[in-house]
């Protein structure tokens, strides 16, 4: 038997073989001859007013942590999903238990408005 | 030839079938959206190059090769080249664990090699014990092309597009994650093959109609996951030019186009194993083995079909969100109505057993 895992190298290594080439191929076809003008930043017409790299609403960071939080929970109920049937009213109870912790700690970010913008 | 060898020439050429599948697809969609766009909006649409514009896509591949690239001034070169290239390669990833609709049989002819001869090929490419699981991480990995691109790109819209496209896929990921968590509570499996199988018989088995509120969540935020209209906003060209890949040209930008369409043929075909039975017509007297396993691929491919279909007819519909209704919508509607309706599938399988 063929381990299991040996098609996914086989996909990954054309994969990443396509991406290669196709970066280096059209990077010499198309002889980039880079004026001033033309790398310059594309900003609607206007010369660019300083880097694009300054601070940025506080937002996206909360959003991240608030979905790293429910998003490691969400990777909990998949094996759970997977032998609920030998858990039974066992197993529903306590995945009632920890969606009602996970669930305080979503309201409580919902009442502080982490998910308003 | 030993066994091992055998298996590995299988799966080399399902691999090369499945990539070059894909990439054909890939282009065939990039045509028939505009065909199907610009019929909704009473235009004729690209059909000079060949017949029906069947070359279009070709063409297109032939000019984006030899563009010019330009690379910003003050862009992180090496992140900006390597954008292109994670976002394509996770896209890519992603399609390993897909059942392309059943199990092909090799005809019993005589002129192929002996150990050829009536055997059966699974169109999978892996069929991994934690499938569904290994979905998810590479579903995560796929946004780094998205920040990288906006990050390297040193230009404001680019930033804030990808700033908003992360935290948009981020949403919409969990929700997504979510809306499998009900059918594998049906069928206990990370496999698709086994989700397929257990949505056998008529039609009214599939997994769609029993979880429906599932299958709706499902749609919603797979739309959102592939940066489909209406939740198109990484690249929504009013406020943000073309967002994250504002300062992409040439092949690179191709790439990140074909990142996002290859994203949406997975949801697709995910979505048709998971929900809309896969491979089985939902006939009970038509089986998907029947005549090679061809039939079992032909209405595979019919749903893919369908719900690419669907995604073109949304963008000719529907509007853009806004930003605010959009974030509103991830985690105020679709959030606690996936979880709400997994303890509720979870109660009647309880109750059931």
């Amino acid at each position: 038997m063929l381990p299991v895992y040996v098609p996914i190298l086989i996909l990954a290594v054309v994969a990443i073989g396509f991406a290669a080439f196709t970066i280096v191929a059209s990077h010499l076809l198309g002889q980039p001859r880079p004026t001033d003008a033309k790398s310059a930043v594309y900003e609607c017409g206007m010369p660019a007013i300083g880097t694009a790299r300054e601070r940025f609403p506080i937002k996206f960071y909360l959003v991240c942590m608030i979905f790293i939080l429910l998003d490691v929970d969400a990777a909990f109920l998949y094996p759970w999903a997977l032998i609920y049937p030998q858990l039974g009213w066992f197993g529903f109870v306590e995945m009632l238990v920890f969606m009602t912790l996970l669930g305080g700690g979503f309201a409580y970010a919902w009442k502080v408005g982490a998910l308003d913008w | 030839m030993s066994p091992l060898i055998q298996d590995l020439i299988e799966k080399a050429v399902v691999v090369l079938v499945v990539f070059g599948g894909l990439l054909g697809v890939f282009s065939l969609c990039t045509l028939i959206e505009r065909r199907v766009l610009a019929f909704m909006q009473f235009r004729l649409g690209p059909n000079r190059t060949g017949p029906q514009g069947l070359f279009q896509p070709v063409a297109d591949g032939i000019k984006l090769f030899f563009k010019e690239e330009f690379i910003p001034a003050g862009a992180n070169k090496l992140l900006f080249v390597l954008a292109p290239a994670v976002a394509v390669v996770t896209a890519f990833m992603s399609t390993a664990i897909v059942s392309y609709g059943g199990a092909l049989t090799v005809p019993a002819l005589s002129f192929l090699p002996e150990w050829l001869q009536g055997r059966v090929i699974e169109l999978q490419i892996a069929d991994l014990d934690v499938g569904i699981l290994y979905l998810f991480a590479l579903s995560s990995l796929g946004v780094y092309g998205v920040v990288m691109a906006g990050w390297a790109s040193n230009n404001k819209y680019a930033l804030v597009g990808g700033l908003r496209s992360s935290a948009q896929m981020f949403s919409y990921e969990l929700a997504l994650g979510l809306s499998w968590v009900p059918v594998i509570l049906v069928t206990n499996s990370f496999r698709l093959p086994e989700i397929v199988a257990g949505q056998a018989g008529w039609f009214w088995n599939w997994n769609c109609f029993a979880l429906f509120p599932a299958f709706l969540v499902y749609v919603v935020a797979g739309t959102a996951e592939a940066n489909r209209t209406p939740f198109d906003l990484p690249e929504a060209e009013t406020e943000l030019v073309a967002g994250f890949h504002t300062e992409y040209s040439s092949m690179k930008f191709a790439l990140l186009q074909m990142a996002e369409y290859v994203n949406m043929i997975t949801i697709s075909a995910l979505g048709a194993n998971m929900f809309l039975g896969g491979a089985n017509t939902g006939l009970p007297f038509l089986p998907p083995t029947a005549a090679f396993g061809l039939v079992g691929f032909l209405a595979f491919a019919a749903k893919v079909a369908g719900f690419l279909f669907f995604f073109f007819w949304l963008r000719g519909t529907l509007p853009r969100f806004r930003y605010d209704q959009l974030m509103h919508f991830g985690w105020k509607v679709l959030v606690p109505v996936a979880a709400c309706f997994i303890l509720v599938v979870a109660g009647v399988v309880a109750a059931l057993a």
